[in-house]
């Protein structure tokens, strides 16, 4: 695709011009913009996968806890206080001074009619595996509520703190999932004042934000996101003055900018990890992947160090497990695979493939990437045809089982517990292209039970397993390379959520 | 002129259907269409139910009839990705297309016209040399490379240009240019052309001896007959403009129907892909006609050809 080839083009382009120093607009008219490459489908939460969803939730609507972006501990948000009645119920003492934008009070009815309406299968929230292990909600009075689970589940407060935001009952109730993504409005420290599909959000300061918020009293006037697709673009405007700030900044360019009077630049590791999954049980069709020799041929064709440094920059780590290391269950210690295309060969040859085979290759980040990957994989004899589709139509194709190889990643709803990333891949999801029964029951008695060492010890064998079968190659953990005007007082976080709302002008 | 007006408006509504039924047919064929409305999410009754809620089950030819005549009135149905109705989507986007294609095609027009002039009035001179070079790079550039060299230029070395959006008209110049450009060399040349040809006729012979002054001989009595090839030429660029905008649209991030097209079709959102093939080839057939229709308007010899 042109536009692709031109990123590469262009990019080296902008590198020999880069110098000039970018004029400082946004600071004048107390207005930040920013650019995003991926469009959210819908501005609902709950209605949109993308990274970019959680980003505007966190701006839009509050939480009933908050987890320190730094330390990882739980502080009150709208819940005032909280409690593990048993195993199976959380109860949470509300706040009673907190108004959503629409000047609607906030209380238990908001939370009781947003658990149950997110928690119900029938409401097709997408992302099932943050809601499904909730039973319901109940109110004990206007300020206290409970949420009871379906079974024992140790991160519940991992995803209350993360992609669970509390919507005003009477507005979600009238207006859907389809109205509050056209005109959002939450508790939060930024109300949306337009949404153009695809183009462009605008955010203004809630000037009304509730006094002892966690992401205390907004600080920036307004928020101008706008979708540029192409890097080079938002490269261009970022060094011309017309973006404050932008992220997935090519590693090549990182350095040139740096150079750039009145722009900084921030890197910073996330717990998003890449992974190339391939279609063991044959979802989509009879494949040489159903044999495990092909599978750990292609561990072995990866140059993932090589992958790594080039793409991700020093940053970065090679992963020895589907997950991310700090992450609980992330076990470290199972069957690893060095980068060595003799083996792979080999091992191709013992299966009955020594003249390579052809399969297609899904991908959605940037094309570089996925012509690295096919270049190793073609260095063995695999043909591996990339269809480069965007994430969502991907997601979909992924769900549907009709994608033998993908190259994606996924950031675990920045939740640290690794019942965010492994049952949504092999917990017998509509993502499961594994199919291990045994490995589905590890992973499900890991959720349903708060013994730590059993945990531990279902994920060891879990990720064990995952790693001697390889059903997945986990590639590496993403460095986001961030570069914004001097004038913003930016700060990156691990869990890769920028909190536009915590920066400031210097 | 009544006849001729009937044929070529049948055989362009003809051209219509037609690629309205192949681009039916080849996005119904490229995937599950009730699985994509059902969402990830559903079962298996779930598809089987939106499947029939919806009409896919029924032939295809069924299908096209009610796509079809839903398509005259407006209703394309909603966008799966963005979940709006699609028209609303296109309407939306439609200006800045128009927008840039307007702009792109009157760029061409100012540029290569003289030129073409100038080269025909001074043939293998360097005039003409200059003329054909730049015609040669207008069309040999990658449009992308030639937007992004823009860019640099004027948006980001002299600052005199925004470098992405539509805010203002100023948003709109280097996506004119660089689209424009690419288009430019077929106009020049048939100006050129045109020119050298009507140049040599009699009637310039007989205007030249009566002792009418150049300008009036080149663009009273010359360039009006030169120019009809153009002006036929112009409504088909313009539709080539309008579908090939895709790319400028992109480096641009320009949120016109190019790039939700080419969006769409990565995003597998079928609805909002039909609707765009179907809108710009209308167009493109429309122009096409009026384009032929004034041609033999200006010159009765194409009626009767």
């Amino acid at each position: 695709m042109i536009p692709r080839i031109g990123i590469i083009t262009g990019t080296a382009a902008l590198a020999a011009i880069i110098g000039a120093p970018p004029a400082d607009a946004g600071k004048k008219d107390d207005t930040l913009n920013i650019a995003w490459d991926q469009p959210v489908d819908n501005v609902d939460a709950y209605f949109n996968t993308n990274r970019e969803g959680i980003l505007i939730a966190r701006l839009v609507w509050d939480n009933l806890i908050e987890r320190d972006p730094d330390s990882f501990e739980y502080k009150p948000s709208l819940a005032t206080a909280w409690r593990w009645v048993d195993d199976l119920t959380l109860e949470f003492e509300l706040r009673k001074d907190v108004k959503f934008q629409d000047g609607q009070p906030f209380d238990a009815d908001d939370v009781v009619y947003t658990v149950n309406f997110v928690s119900d299968p029938g409401n097709k929230v997408l992302n099932q595996s943050n809601v499904n292990w909730i039973k319901n909600a109940e109110k004990l009075d206007p300020y206290k509520v409970r949420i009871n689970l379906k079974a024992p589940f140790p991160a519940a407060l991992e995803f209350i703190s993360g992609p669970l935001p509390i919507y005003p009952h009477k507005y979600y109730a009238a207006a859907g999932p389809q109205g509050m993504g056209r005109q959002p409005v939450g508790s939060g420290p930024y109300k949306v004042i337009s949404v153009e599909p695809g183009k462009q959000i605008v955010f203004e300061k809630n000037p009304v934000y509730w006094e002892g918020s966690p992401r205390g009293k907004p600080k920036i006037g307004k928020i101008v996101q706008r979708t540029i697709p192409e890097k080079t673009t938002q490269i261009a405007e970022i060094l011309s003055g017309g973006l404050d700030w932008m992220w997935y900044v090519p590693t090549d360019q990182v350095d040139k900018i740096k150079t750039v009077p009145g722009l900084t630049t921030a890197a910073g590791e996330t717990m998003r990890i890449g992974y190339l999954y391939m279609d063991a049980a044959g979802r989509s069709g009879k494949s040489p992947l159903q044999d495990v020799r092909v599978r750990r041929a292609i561990a072995h064709a990866v140059n993932r160090p090589e992958f790594t440094k080039t793409f991700f920059g020093s940053e970065a780590s090679v992963l020895k497990a589907p997950c991310f290391p700090t992450q609980f269950g992330c076990y470290q210690d199972g069957p690893q695979y060095s980068f060595d295309p003799a083996k792979a060969k080999q091992l191709l040859s013992e299966a009955g493939f020594a003249g390579g085979f052809e399969t297609e290759l899904y991908a959605f980040r940037p094309r570089q990437w996925d012509d690295a990957l096919a270049g190793y994989l073609r260095a063995v004899g695999i043909k591996a045809n990339i269809q480069f589709l965007q994430y969502p139509a991907m997601r979909d194709k992924n769900q549907a089982g009709t994608t033998p190889l993908s190259f994606a990643d996924w950031g675990s709803y920045s939740v640290n517990d690794v019942s965010a990333m492994l049952p949504n891949f092999f917990g017998g999801t509509a993502d499961d292209f594994a199919q291990d029964k045994e490995v589905q029951d590890w992973l499900k008695d890991a959720g349903s039970v708060t013994d730590k060492a059993r945990r531990a010890d279902d994920y060891k064998k879990a990720i064990t397993k995952l790693m001697d079968q390889m059903h997945m190659l986990p590639l590496n953990s993403y460095s986001i390379y961030y570069a914004y005007t001097d004038a913003l007082d930016f700060k990156p976080y691990r869990d890769e959520i920028p909190r536009y709302y915590l920066y400031g002008w210097k | 002129m009544l006849a001729f007006t009937l044929k070529r408006t049948l055989v362009a509504l003809l051209v219509a259907v037609t690629v309205s039924v192949i681009s039916f047919s080849l996005l119904r064929l490229s995937g599950d269409l009730a699985q994509s409305l059902a969402g990830p999410s559903a079962t298996a009754a779930d598809v089987i139910a939106v499947r029939k809620a919806y009409g896919l089950d029924q032939p295809i030819a069924v299908q096209y009839i009610d796509w079809a005549r839903k398509a005259v009135r407006g209703d394309f149905g909603d966008s799966f990705f963005f979940k709006e109705p699609v028209w609303s989507m296109i309407a939306t986007r439609l200006p800045v297309t128009m927008t840039l294609g307007v702009c792109a095609l009157i760029f061409a027009l100012v540029i290569a016209i003289p030129l073409g002039v100038l080269a025909a009035l001074r043939p293998n001179s360097w005039v003409d040399r200059l003329a054909l070079t730049l015609s040669v790079f207008g069309q040999a550039l990658p449009s992308f490379w030639f937007a992004l060299m823009l860019m640099i230029l004027f948006g980001l070395k002299l600052r005199w240009l925004p470098i992405s959006g539509t805010g203002t008209w100023q948003h709109y110049v280097m996506p004119a240019i660089a689209l424009g450009y690419y288009g430019m060399p077929a106009f020049m040349r048939l100006t050129r052309a045109g020119m050298m040809e009507v140049l040599a006729s009699d009637y310039i012979r007989t205007a030249r001896a009566k002792g009418l002054r150049t300008p009036t001989v080149l663009f009273k009595h010359a360039l009006r007959n030169a120019i009809i090839p153009v002006v036929a030429v112009a409504a088909v660029q313009f539709g080539f403009f309008l579908g090939g905008s895709i790319v400028i649209e992109s480096v641009f991030a320009l949120h016109g129907v190019g790039y939700l097209g080419l969006e769409s079709i990565s995003r597998a959102d079928f609805p909002v892909v039909q609707a765009i093939v179907l809108i710009l080839a209308s167009i493109y057939v429309v122009l096409t006609l009026l384009a032929d229709l004034l041609n033999a308007f200006l010159d009765p010899r194409i009626r009767v050809a």
